[in-house]
């Protein structure tokens, strides 16, 4: 399988984040910290591995939150993220 | 650190199998009790968790077929020869056994009827599960929001809901159907026969002066190919959502 076809959706980390945040993620809004994008995650680029996943800007490719899971925790970088808005009322 | 979870939280629930149905030679509806299932919206995902026996656990996504109005839960699962999870879910599983799963999953690849339409569904293979979801919840409330369908599979016998959804459109003249089939043809047929193109598009789709909202799912290579033809024809990327489902087991 090459790395084109791991390509998935924000949705594809609506899972892991969900089980994280008390917030529904794959419609907050993420403003790239590279490139100043903005969009909602379901619309960025998801990459699943066993390590982890990178959820990427769908502008420039780079890397907005990655989280790996180990035993009892979770890593969370949002360095890629300059601002994360989230819908209080649902 | 499920026990701590807050509310809001996803947590790892189980549900029990109670029904499988044979769709297609190569998938299989699981029909699934869950205690406590607090609704899901259609479009949405689940999350399925395998534990084998040395506690080694892998994970995977599946589309609810069933509609928000049914009670049970439904996933529609392609069985993927290489594949480390579906072919246990396909051949494996027993009625009245358990499954681990995480969901709903998911509010941006969702419709409800509120959101109107008209409703362009673009689908190959195993991509038309959360799309069916879509259609039964339009049919549940007898919505006439316009809707076109276009479904994309290898061949006659690999059309999954083949059945319902040639009665849901006999009996609906605002729900369309337009198949193609890529590998083979049955030989009385009179349609397309070839991946889903631009052209194909251009003559299916609602032109982007109507505005239609259009949720495209399928492998990643189909996904794509159709979002970029869709904006290039002219319709506003914003109303084109997608869900890919990576690689597939072949091409459609």
């Amino acid at each position: 399988m090459t790395i084109d076809e791991q390509r998935l959706d924000g949705n594809a980390a609506g899972g892991i984040l969900g089980q994280i945040f008390a917030f529904e993620m794959t419609t907050a809004e993420v403003i790239c910290a590279h490139c100043d994008a903005v969009g909602p995650i379901g619309a960025a680029v998801v990459y699943a591995t066993a390590m982890g996943t990178i959820i990427r800007c769908a502008g420039c490719g780079e890397a907005l939150i990655r989280v790996a899971h180990g035993p009892q925790r979770f890593w969370v970088d949002f360095s890629g993220t300059r601002l994360l808005q989230l819908r209080a009322d649902q | 650190m499920e026990r701590t979870a807050l509310p809001g939280r996803l947590i790892w629930q189980l549900g029990r199998v109670v029904e499988l149905i044979d769709e297609t030679p190569r998938t299989k509806s699981l029909v699934l009790d869950v205690p406590g299932w607090l609704g899901h919206t259609a479009g949405q995902h689940v999350d399925v968790r395998l534990t084998a026996e040395d506690g080694y656990q892998t994970e995977r996504s599946y589309s609810i077929a069933s509609p928000p109005e049914a009670r049970q839960v439904v996933l529609t699962v392609e069985r993927l020869d290489d594949g480390e999870v579906s072919p246990y879910l396909t051949d494996g599983l027993q009625k009245g056994d358990q499954l681990e799963l995480r969901g709903p999953i998911g509010g941006y690849f969702t419709w409800q009827v509120a959101a109107g339409g008209p409703l362009l569904l673009i689908a190959g293979g195993s991509g038309i599960v959360p799309l069916m979801a879509m259609i039964r919840h339009r049919a549940a409330h007898s919505s006439t929001v316009p809707t076109h369908l276009l479904y994309s599979s290898r061949d006659f016998d690999d059309i999954i809901y083949r059945q319902e959804l040639a009665q849901l459109s006999a009996a609906d003249p605002t729900l369309t159907i337009t198949h193609t089939l890529t590998r083979a043809q049955p030989p009385s047929w009179t349609g397309y026969r070839r991946r889903i193109d631009r052209t194909m598009l251009a003559e299916v789709a609602w032109p982007p002066s109507e505005r239609p909202l259009a949720f495209v799912c399928g492998p990643t290579a189909l996904v794509e190919t159709v979002a970029a033809a869709l904006v290039d024809l002219g319709h506003d990327p914003l109303r084109v959502k997608t869900e890919r489902f990576g690689a597939s087991g072949g091409t459609v």
